[in-house]
């Protein structure tokens, strides 16, 4: 089902299908030109597949948007090991809540994207390993691959044309960190989520220490599109460096909050204003996360003439992310969003990297002093530094996740910081409470 | 130990999911499943899962204790999560969750007196769209305002 209106504003490509009835079912999506993209790509040369995913300029959609074609040509064919497709849906990123809708409205799409994937890499086995809190999507996966393999689409000798494919939903059991492609692999082999050192990248050793394509939900259902209509239309729906469409979920003090599929390149602001409905209570913006909570925060002067694509975000120093958008209105606290933040990476460091154990829980406890009114004046400082001295020094992201909107907290809203000092009550909170009293 | 039929089928069907000598990648889901079924992952849990992936019952520990969903002792029937996590935040689940813990008069990962009903704040759990959100086991709850929380805890006791 789907939990908000959708936007006039919208280009449905991949959630073309949603609201349909039964769109989960195989025969609805057959019906909607399902697994014609499948079809047309077993008459494709492996080479072919590859380059029409190029050509489409997909970039990776869990958020580091590394581009998808290249990621499968790294992929070595001629290796002698069984080479395994594995699907990301560990969505766990603060602010991020749209391969949900994917997997629950229209599960055949992505099924029909790891089977082309399987074409393009000489897989025959795939795994969707889905974040444990979504158990109704393992029911929902497991249901329509049970269709799938009924109806020759997936299993031995699919649609007579000699490929076999067998797919497997596997879950996950709480942790932010197997979102991260080598802990989840990890995750996926019955350990701890752990990172591994890169190199070999999973495209040369992933699961079971064979070649594995590894890419988001959205990812994987952006592929029969591709397929079907041509790289080439789907390039063009973005902006040059990069194709397609976004779904965007607009999450905090907009009136509109909801998931919408947006092209890349939308506007910020007609994004916020329009698509949003504004934010709510005639307020102002007061900050905005372009993609999840690891992205560092942009004020609202920075976003004149900003567009969510990857270029526009990175100009501003920032990062289109997973598109989980944060907006935060002017009575928000800086100081209690940041900690509220850190909290979270403190929790689900998982303690292999020491700058990120030791940063993310140094972190949290200054700045839960520093919103409780007991912080030093040379802590707003140390929260900077040390941030800054987790960049870049972990096996993964997170500790750069943790660190990225901190130091962009702290140089943006220095003076919200300074207002916390000599033991004052948060004078955001309170300003709140007057206001609703 | 023994489970239900319909666990002990999908778990030969998990087993069978992975490479040959892979089958510990079933031990996570495995775990999960049975915690379901029993309602915590208790020693005989682990053994018993340990056991079927071919590992030792000190590698299961070794893996649980990372999973935030898996835990050692029971919770309440209804585990009733709250996000505070920052779109929740944003849209008051810190308050949510301040006013779940004093209506109930427990706090994180505690369990009513009758075992009835937990609590927990949990990390981001993806609906943050819809903030703020709660799950009720695995069920979600979007837009939940105190006093809808009032009237799904009160649903729940009567459920008993």
């Amino acid at each position: 089902m789907l939990y908000n209106e959708p936007s006039p504003l919208e280009t449905r490509v991949l959630t073309r299908r949603f609201g349909l009835p039964n769109s989960a079912s195989l025969a609805t999506y057959l019906a909607n030109d399902g697994y014609q993209a499948f079809l047309k790509a077993l008459k494709m040369t492996p080479g072919q597949i590859i380059e029409e995913v190029k050509i489409s300029n997909l970039r990776g959609r869990g958020g580091a948007g590394f581009p998808a074609g290249m990621k499968w040509s790294f992929v070595p064919r001629s290796s002698p090991k069984p080479k395994y497709i594995v699907v990301n849906a560990d969505e766990s990123e603060p602010g991020t809540c749209k391969d949900r809708l994917l997997m629950e409205n229209d599960p055949h799409q992505l099924i029909d994207g790891v089977l082309i994937a399987g074409l393009a890499v000489d897989a025959h086995v795939g795994y969707i390993y889905i974040r444990g809190e979504y158990r109704y999507l393992i029911d929902i996966m497991e249901k329509a691959i049970a269709e799938a393999y009924a109806n020759g689409w997936l299993g031995k000798n699919i649609q007579g044309s000699g490929f076999d494919f067998d797919l497997y939903p596997h879950t996950g059991a709480g942790a932010y960190e197997c979102g991260e492609e080598s802990a989840l692999l990890e995750s996926l082999e019955g350990k701890r989520g752990i990172p591994r050192i890169r190199p070999p990248f999973p495209a040369v050793s992933g699961a079971f220490q064979a070649p594995t394509v590894l890419n988001n939900v959205e990812t994987f259902c952006a592929v029969p599109p591709i397929i079907r209509d041509g790289g080439a239309a789907f390039a063009a729906l973005g902006v040059p460096k990069a194709g397609g469409t976004k779904l965007t979920c607009l999450t905090g003090h907009v009136n509109k909050p909801g998931v919408y599929e947006l092209k890349l390149g939308f506007p910020v602001k007609q994004m916020i204003e329009e698509v949003g409905g504004g934010i709510r209570n005639g307020k102002k913006l007061k900050a905005f996360i372009p993609g999840g909570s690891s992205c560092p925060v942009l004020t609202a002067a920075e976003l004149e003439g900003a567009t969510m694509d990857y270029d526009s975000m990175t100009h501003r120093k920032t990062m289109l992310g997973s598109g989980g958008v944060i907006i935060m209105d002017e009575d928000t606290c800086m100081v209690k969003a940041a900690l509220r933040i850190m909290r979270f990476y403190a929790h689900e460091s998982c303690g292999w990297c020491i700058p990120c154990r030791e940063g993310t829980t140094w972190l949290r406890k200054i700045l839960t002093r520093f919103h409780e009114g007991g912080g030093r004046r040379t802590d707003i400082d140390l929260i900077g530094d040390l941030a800054k001295n987790m960049l870049g020094r972990t096996f993964c992201p997170l500790g750069d996740a943790a660190a990225m909107p901190t130091i962009s907290i702290v140089e943006k809203f220095r003076h919200e910081f300074e207002d916390h000092l000599d033991g004052k009550p948060c004078p955001y909170e309170h300003a709140t409470h007057l206001v609703t009293a | 130990m023994t489970f239900s039929p319909q666990l002990e089928a999908r778990f030969e069907k998990l087993l069978k999911s992975y490479p040959p000598g892979r089958e510990r990648s079933a031990m996570i889901p495995m775990l999960l499943y049975a915690q379901d079924e029993v309602g915590s992952v208790n020693d005989a849990v682990v053994d018993e899962v340990a056991r079927r992936v071919g590992v030792t019952p000190l590698q299961v520990n070794e893996v649980l204790t990372y999973y935030s969903m898996l835990h050692r002792k029971p919770l309440g029937k209804y585990h009733v999560q709250i996000c505070t996590n920052i779109s929740c935040q944003l849209m008051d689940g810190d308050k949510l969750w301040e006013h779940a813990c004093k209506r109930l008069g427990i706090g994180h990962k505690e369990v009513t007196a009758d075992g009835q009903i937990s609590l927990e704040e949990v990390e981001c759990i993806g609906a943050c769209s819809w903030a703020p959100a709660i799950q009720v086991n695995y069920d979600f709850h979007h837009f939940v305002t105190p006093e809808k929380l009032d009237q799904l805890l009160d649903s729940l006791r009567k459920k008993q």
